[in-house]
């Protein structure tokens, strides 16, 4: 029997979020206070020195930088090794973790800072998770 | 003997509140709960949550919680004990303002105890911030969450894999010399690089044991220190903090910051010592580079500095400042909170019984991380 891989399960701050990617957008909030996007959602700021509760959802680009990873060898029991738990910084500023799709990832075709792109991909009628690849 | 009544009428509740509605909230999960009440309460006090330095929750976690409400409190309080929690945490406050530990301590409770929306304990639950942002990535315990920011600091300070390797080389040059460490044999650098991938850029070396074991303390009061066979062993400085859970909500990942900013800082002056007075380093290394992280963040080296510190080997023995004596959680032992032993090794050299015992040592600092880079905490320790 294969294991199943962990499935987000969406809250009412989140539901948007999850709705965004079904209809593949990725959907963030942003403070109309100090005007920066963050993540994850959250009915309020959440940059210290603001938290400011006057935020809006946005769509954004789905663009961004390969900010951080790991190339996971000791694997989940539902995840294929070698695969890439990173963590994107966006054009808009958040940062959030995914997997950066690319077959058979080394360090040398993954450098820091690298260029990359969303790529929605869709579990079942209730789940789409957000991957990335390089640009 | 203190007396807790030198704390009476020391502290007073000024800001209290519920959340909006109470009963049936479906559309509220567990920390929009905690968020919604701890807003109110904080109105209430005319105040906002940058106003807050300590923090007390049950049920989540101040780590939990920390990261929901983007703060980075100077004082924390999770004791979990069930209904009663927040009576203690009160209790906990008081002494914690008149130590002068937090100046707001915002106690907080939410609970979606009908509806059942975003319920998870430590790490777990589907519905949590990470069972939602984390674990659908296949993060598979700490060697692929504590190693996500080392990359982002490779990049940023030329860190090498080498250098990484050298913390390993260090610590097991420590362990060598103690007879209750389970790996003493010499390692070298390529005896790193060559040991299995775990999540590059770690190795097997560059991780932590995994073990059996345990620690205790008794502490008592100046008065009563000096009737016990064992000399004293006087916390002089303390300093805690706690930020995120998920450690894709770290601040930022070329620093160590709660380290940097709130726990060094705040147990140096405590201590009323600069760090040239510190002779001994417990500096908790879950993997290679959670030392590096921290020697950074206490300001024994620049940003950046620690790799080449560690590969000129100046932690290791014959080093200028000894670093994790008893060989470490890379080569002592690591039960999965090993802070315990961390202290306890700290405690041997200011007796003057550790296995590898170094001279003329007065001062120890201990320093280390709860989660992945999650809750810090710092002490310094003396024996005069």
């Amino acid at each position: 029997m294969n294991p199943q891989k962990p499935l987000p399960q969406a809250t009412p701050e989140t539901q948007e979020y999850w709705d965004g990617l079904q209809r593949g957008e990725l959907r963030i909030q942003r403070c109309r206070s100090c005007n920066r996007h963050y993540f994850y959602p959250r009915p309020f700021c959440p940059h210290p020195g603001c938290h400011s509760r006057d935020v809006e959802w946005t769509t954004v680009s789905g663009k961004g930088k390969l900010h951080s990873y790991v190339i996971a060898h000791r694997a989940h029991p539902a995840f294929a090794a070698p695969y890439v738990i990173a963590v994107v910084a966006l054009d808009e500023g958040p940062k959030m973790m995914t997997n950066i799709l690319i077959d058979d990832p080394r360090p040398e075709t993954l450098p820091a800072d690298a260029p990359v792109e969303i790529v929605y991909e869709t579990v079942n009628e209730k789940v789409t998770l957000p991957k990335f690849r390089l640009v | 003997m203190p007396d807790s009544r030198a704390l009476r009428r020391k502290v007073a509740i000024v800001g209290a509140a519920e959340t909006d509605t109470v009963g049936y909230l479906p559309n509220h999960s567990t920390l929009q709960l905690h968020a919604e009440s701890a807003f109110n309460a904080l109105a209430d006090a005319g105040l906002t949550l940058d106003d807050v330095d300590g923090i007390a929750t049950a049920g989540v976690s101040p780590a939990q919680l920390t990261e929901y409400l983007g703060i980075m409190p100077r004082y924390l309080d999770g004791t979990s004990v069930g209904g009663c929690s927040f009576l203690i945490h009160v209790s906990h406050a008081v002494a914690a303002i008149a130590a002068g530990y937090a100046d707001v301590v915002l106690v907080t409770h939410g609970e979606s105890g009908r509806s059942r929306v975003g319920v998870g304990g430590f790490g777990g639950g589907a519905s949590t911030p990470g069972g939602q942002f984390e674990a659908p990535f296949g993060v598979f315990g700490p060697p692929s969450m504590f190693s996500v920011p080392i990359v982002h600091y490779m990049k940023r300070y030329g860190l090498t894999e080498e250098q990484l390797a050298a913390v390993s080389v260090s610590t097991r040059q420590w362990a060598s010399m103690n007879p209750r460490a389970l790996m003493r044999d010499p390692i070298t650098i390529a005896d790193v690089l060559n040991s299995r991938l775990i999540a590059w850029p770690l190795h097997l070396l560059n991780c932590c044991l995994v073990t059996d074991g345990g620690g205790a303390l008794v502490l008592v009061s100046e008065e009563r220190a000096k009737d016990f066979p064992k000399p004293p062993v006087w916390i002089l400085g303390r300093g805690e903090s706690v930020q995120h859970t998920n450690i894709s909500q770290m601040w930022d990942y070329s620093e160590w910051t709660a380290a940097a900013k709130i726990t060094g800082p705040e147990a140096f002056r405590m201590a009323d010592l600069d760090h040239s007075a510190i002779d001994h380093l417990m500096l908790y290394d879950a993997f290679s580079h959670t030392p590096i992280y921290g020697l950074e963040a206490l300001g024994f080296v620049g940003a950046g500095e620690a790799g080449p510190w560690f590969e000129e080997m100046r932690g290791a023995p014959g080093g200028a400042l000894p670093v994790n004596t008893n060989g470490g959680g890379l080569s002592y032992t690591h039960t999965g909170m090993y802070g315990m032993f961390a202290i306890q090794e700290a405690v041997r050299q200011l007796r003057g019984e550790a296995a590898a015992q170094i001279n003329d040592v007065e001062t120890s600092l201990v320093h280390g991380p709860g989660g992945w880079f999650s809750a810090t905490s710092t002490l310094i320790l003396g024996n005069q």
